[in-house]
Formats: structure tokens, sequence, C-alpha cells
């Protein structure tokens, strides 16, 4: 019997066939990952070259005396007095440190006086004054202080600004370019860790440099926390309710179809209605993170209730049965045998919901919360009550930056957004290590 | 066997503790028992034997109320135990189930550990007053079960990790720790080897002494081994009810000889 069409040594065009089918369907694969792992990576490096820049930042260093006929021409050191003298009074006191700072290193410019004090940033005399008003001994003593350097100066250092670019911008020139160069090349002008671009507020659009992130993170974890308060409990209460206590019956179907529904609104439509509900009939405060995070809490919940429906789900039956026999109640069976095996779940889809509220933008637009925010919200105090003022939030604020004319705001908005990606991150590390935590094996 | 088996039977068929009458199963509009009545004794084992679907795991879980999870069910007639209807609106079926025992088909041990496992049931109704009590519930459940000498080193492991018949000895162990008076099987034995099952069949006839076995078993030859009385289902209805020795040897019924002697089924 050498029948040689049936040997097992040469392969059938059925079985050459079906191998072939295999191989393409591998290939498929392979490239769907690739073209996945490509945008990932062209996703990052182009979010990290732009943004890395804005976690850096140009200070010059000036010893600025203080004169007290300037500033406080009274001599009591009366702070309602000192505080009438502005940001104007104190400006050329920056520029003459400048100037007498380059005179003591001997360095001359054919740039006006006016052209010099372009190289400080327009926000030094705010910082200045604060400083002042906030320590009134200082009057009369020689203060050093790093001020920031303005935009297109900061620019440079940065690569972001160049002679040619100098050239035809009306901003700041060649001449203002070689001077702070040799100003850094003798140490007066330094680029550093830039920590108030995580602390500081927004600034007016003139002034890049001087633009933070503290308002928006602030607004962004204050929503957070309300929404996970919130949308956790009535999540995992509803869930539970549904999938272990309700009868099924038309009205629960009913429930569970708008349920699921309603994870597929769009935000924006969420947006609308907190603005219907919360501000214009409860009466909130616009651009309040609590109406934020209200109107993400209910854009959060059918995320949370789904996912635990699906964590409650896939216990099995028979542990719900071995509970009941010996005699738990139903609330027993589910709190001591169902719910435990089902917390993974439960919080991985929770923190997924974190996540997506956290880079939720459009409901925010609606209630206001995309207001320039020029001061930390004075939240608890007596006349902004519990929940206080305006806050933005950190997608928010990529938006908003994204639409300012100044290059400076660009790298500002891709280093919101690798903050954004590092609080994303920190999240899902978090789900994940609570999955090992508390995964149990049948 | 046999006659000991008979001897036996007769000598402990004084008192009744389950007494079932015209009971009746509906699931939504399936008709699923049909008109059962049966009377089941203490420290004996009966065994429910018939073909797949006839209904006789239906009626066991109507012993102990489980049924009353399923949404479409609905149990009509009489169930007493010890001459109480538990089917009354005064009954908890919480109540009811610690008294009436389950062990269920599949091993379902709780995903923690083997104390843990035993200790459940006692600690929701209060059965001890601290540790050393609970640790004597625990010992005392497991010796019962014949599983003490296999895990006394390893009770805080987690009990998924046992074989399936030792799985399935927990599951009786815990069934057993809560003191009930009525053991409810159903099928136990099915998901496991030969070895394990001659186990559990040693364990039942030693568990007759203190409690009122009532086994599910598909096997016929189970049925014959372990038990003093069988009940034949068919179709949802109580075919055939006697001695257990009765029904295999001279079956009153053409439909249970059919049945025991492998024509249907």
């Amino acid at each position: 019997m050498t029948d040689v069409l049936n040997s097992l040594l040469v392969q059938d065009d059925r079985t050459r066939r079906r191998n072939a089918a295999e191989v393409r369907f591998h290939a498929y694969g392979l490239g769907a990952i690739g073209v996945a792992v490509l945008a990932l990576v062209l996703l990052l490096t182009s979010v990290v070259s732009s943004g890395i820049g804005a976690f850096r930042q140009t200070y010059i260093t000036l010893e600025i005396p203080l004169p007290e006929e300037k500033l406080d021409k009274s001599g009591r050191r009366d702070s309602a007095v000192m505080a009438r003298v502005t940001t104007f009074g104190y400006a050329p006191l920056l520029r003459d440190a400048l100037l007498a700072t380059m005179a003591q290193k001997g360095l001359t410019t054919t740039l006006s006086d006016t052209d010099i004090a372009g190289i400080i940033s327009k926000e030094a005399a705010a910082t200045m004054r604060d400083h002042v008003l906030a320590n009134p001994d200082l009057i009369g003593s020689t203060v050093t202080l790093d001020v920031l350097a303005e935009g297109r100066i900061d620019g440079y250092f940065k690569g972001r600004v160049t002679m040619e670019s100098a050239e035809l911008d009306g901003r700041t020139s060649p001449e203002a370019l070689r001077i702070v160069q040799l100003l850094a090349d003798v140490g007066v002008i330094e680029t550093r860790f830039n920590w108030r671009f995580l602390t500081a507020p927004d600034a007016s659009d003139q002034r890049p440099e001087a633009a933070g992130l503290g308002v928006a993170i602030f607004g962004s974890l204050y929503m957070m926390l309300v929404v996970l308060v919130l949308a956790l409990p009535i999540g995992v209460a509803t869930s539970i309710y549904l999938e272990e206590f309700a009868p099924r019956n038309r009205l629960s179907d009913l429930i569970e179809v708008n349920i699921s529904n309603l994870a597929a609104v769009p935000s924006i439509v969420f947006g609308i209605l907190g603005l219907a509900i919360f501000i214009n009939f409860a009466g909130l405060r616009q651009s309040s993170p609590l109406v934020g995070g209200l109107v993400l809490t209910l854009m959060t919940l059918p995320t949370i209730i789904i996912s635990t429906r699906a964590a409650l789900k896939s216990v099995p039956p028979s542990i719900r049965d071995a509970a009941l026999a010996v005699g738990a109640s139903k609330m027993q069976s589910v709190f001591h045998h169902v719910l435990p095996p089902a917390a993974p779940g439960i919080l991985t889809g929770t923190i997924i919901g974190l996540a997506q509220a956290l880079g939720e933008t459009a409901p925010l637009l609606l209630i206001g919360m995309v207001a320039f925010v020029r001061d930390y919200p004075a939240a608890f105090t007596a006349e902004a009550g519990l929940f206080g003022e305006a806050a933005t939030a950190l997608p928010v604020q990529v938006f908003n930056w994204t639409q300012r004319a100044d290059p400076g705001f660009a790298e500002r908005a891709s280093g919101a957004i690798i903050m954004l990606l590092v609080f994303l991150l920190a999240m899902n590390t978090v789900a994940i290590l609570l999955r090992r935590r508390f995964e149990r094996r049948w | 066997m046999k006659d000991t088996n008979l001897a036996e039977s007769v000598d402990t068929m004084v008192r009744q503790k389950i007494l079932a009458r015209n009971v009746s199963v509906h699931y939504g509009e399936t008709y699923a028992i049909k008109d059962v009545s049966v009377d089941i004794v203490a420290n004996a084992v009966t065994a429910f034997i018939g073909p797949s679907g006839c209904g006789k795991s239906t009626f066991l879980r109507c012993l102990n109320r489980m049924n009353d999870t399923i949404d479409t069910c609905r149990v009509t007639g009489d169930i007493r135990i010890d001459g109480e209807d538990i089917y009354d609106r005064k009954v908890d079926p919480v109540q009811l189930r610690a008294k009436v025992g389950m062990v269920f088909q599949k091993p379902n041990p709780f995903p923690k550990s083997i104390f843990d496992n035993v200790a459940y049931g006692p600690k929701i109704h209060g059965l001890a007053r601290n540790k050393a009590e609970m640790d004597n519930i625990v010992e005392d459940a497991l010796k019962k079960a014949a599983l003490w000498n296999e895990v006394k080193d390893r009770l805080h492991t987690p009990g998924t990790g046992l074989s399936g018949g030792q799985q399935q000895r927990l599951c009786i162990a815990r069934a057993i720790a809560t003191a009930p008076e009525v053991l409810l099987m159903d099928e136990p034995c099915s998901a496991l080897d030969p070895i394990a099952t001659a186990q559990i069949e040693e364990l039942i006839q030693e568990l007759r002494q203190s409690y009122c076995v009532v086994i599910v078993t598909h096997s016929m030859q189970q049925a014959a081994r372990i038990s003093q009385k069988t009940a034949f289902f068919h179709m949802g209805s109580l075919v055939e009810f006697g001695e257990t020795d009765r029904i295999f040897t001279t079956p009153a019924d053409p439909r249970t000889e059919s049945y025991i002697t492998g024509r249907i089924g």
C-alpha cells in the first residue's frame, strides 16, 4: 500500500491552503501591532520633544536695590500704602538692576534701555512686588532675586528662537540674543528645572514664561476626588442591586438598556445637562470644580456600573449557592462572597472611568471651566462657600494654551499633555497594582 | 449487605423527618414536578434516582427552599420537616437552610482558607462564642467529613487548592459545621473519580448515624450501595418509592423496571 496521494509526508492542497491562511493571519496581526506601536511612538516623541522644554525655565539672577523713596515714601511700612506702588513702579528697578549687572560685567550694547528691559519678563515686576509686600523689611536693602526671562529669551536657550528667527521678530533682536548669551556665559542667566510650571497659575497671553499648571492640576484633582466619592459608591450600589437583587422584568431590562446607552452618550451632552441642572437650576457657581466633578460623575457612572456588573457576573453562581446553602442571607452572600472576588474588576473599572474623566474636555467647556483663571480658587472661605471659586482642569488648560498665539504656549501645551499622560499612567499603574493585590483564583 | 441494609432501615423507620404531600413545581410555564408525595425518615439515606431532567434535583432543592432564588419558580403543596410547614410565611429560609444543609454536584468551596470555609456557617449563625469554640467546631466538622487528617497542617491554605474529592469533603464539612439535621446531596460524586467516590460513599454511611441524608444520584449502583430508601422519578412524577432493596429486586412499576434494567434513561 504505497499510495503516494495519501502520504503524510506530502501536504495536500487543502492543508497547504489552510496553512497559508494561518501564516497570513499571523502577518496581519503583527502588522496591526506594528501600526499601533508606531502610532504610540510617534505620539510620544512628538509630545515629549515639543513639551519637555516646559519643564525648564530661564532665570536671570539680579541684585536689586529696593530704595525706600520709590517703594514706601511714607516710610511707615504700611502695606495699604505700599500697595499703591504698582508694578510700573517696580519695573524700572529691574531694568536698572540688569543694566548695572551688565556694566559690572563690562558688557556694552547698542540696544536701548527699553529693549534691555524687554529681556526681563513682564511677570518679574509682579513677582518682585509680591515678594516686597510680603517682606516689607527688605525695603532699603539690596535683594538677590531670580527673575523670569522673557519668553523669546527663554525660547533662545531651548533652541526655539534662533538668530535668524529673531531677525524677523518684533519682540526680540539678534543683538538681544547676543547679550543674553554673554550674560549666560558669565552665569547671570541660567536655565533650570521649572517648578513653577507645576505650581503657578495661568498667565496672560503675553507671558508664556510665567504660565503654570497649578490651578489646572488643583482643579483636576479636586474633580477626581468628587467623582471618586460620588461615582464609586453610587455605581457599585446600583450594580449590586441590578445584578443581585433586582427582579428580572421589563423595568429592569429598560434600565439596563438605558445605562448602556448612557455610556455611549457624547460627553458634551453631559456638559449641557450639567449647565442646565447644576448651574441654571441648582444655582451652583460657574467654572467651579464642584460642578465639573458632578458632571464628570454623571459621565463616569455608566462606565463604573457596566464594569462592576461584568465583575459581579464573572463570579460563579455556585459560590452564591454555596453561601445560601449554609444559611447566609442574600446580603451576606453578596458582601462576603461575591464582592471580594469582584473587587479587582470593580477597582479597575473605576480607575478606567476616572482616567476617562480626567481627560475629558468637552463637558467642562460648557460649564465654564475654560475660563482664564489667574489665581488659585479660594475654597473653604466664607464668601466663596465650601466649593468655592473657579478652577480649570488639565485638558481644558491644554485646549486654552493651544489657542494662544505665542509659540511659548505651544511648548506649555505639550508640557501639560505630558503631565496629563503622567497622571493617566500613574492611575493605570495603581489599577494594575490593585488588581494584582486583590486577585484570587478559583 | 442488602440484608443488613434492610435490617437497619427497618430499625430506623421509627421517625419520619420530612413529609412531602402533593408537591408541584412550576418554572414559568414548565410543569417540572407533578404532585409528588414522599416520606423521608431520619437516620437513613434516601436516594432519588431517575433519568436526567426528571425533576429529582428540583425536588431536592424544594427541601431547603433553594428554589426561592429562581424568580420564575413556584412551589405548591405541603412540605413539613418535623411537622413544621417550611413554606409557611413565617419561616425564614435562612434558618431553614441552617437546619437543612446542602452539598452540590460540583465542589464549590469559597475562595478562602480551609478553616474559613468551614467556619463561615457557624460564624454567621453565631454558633461559637470564642476562637477556641470555633476551632472545635471546625475540627469536629472536618473529622466528621473524614478530611481532618489530610488538612490539619494546612488549615489556612486556600480550600480551592485541594483535589476534587477533598474539595467535596470540604463542602460536606462546611454543610455539617452548622449542625444541620438534614443533609441534602445533589449528585455529590458525579464530578469525582472512583476512589474519591468510594471515600464519599463511605462518609455518607457514617453521616447516616447522625443525620437524615437525602441524595440525588445518577448511578443506580450508588443508590443500591448506600441508600435504605429509594425514590424513582420519571418525567416530573414520583413513579415508585420504597425500600431500596425492594425497588431494585422487585419493582412494582414497569417504568422502574425498565430504568433499572437499563432500557430507558
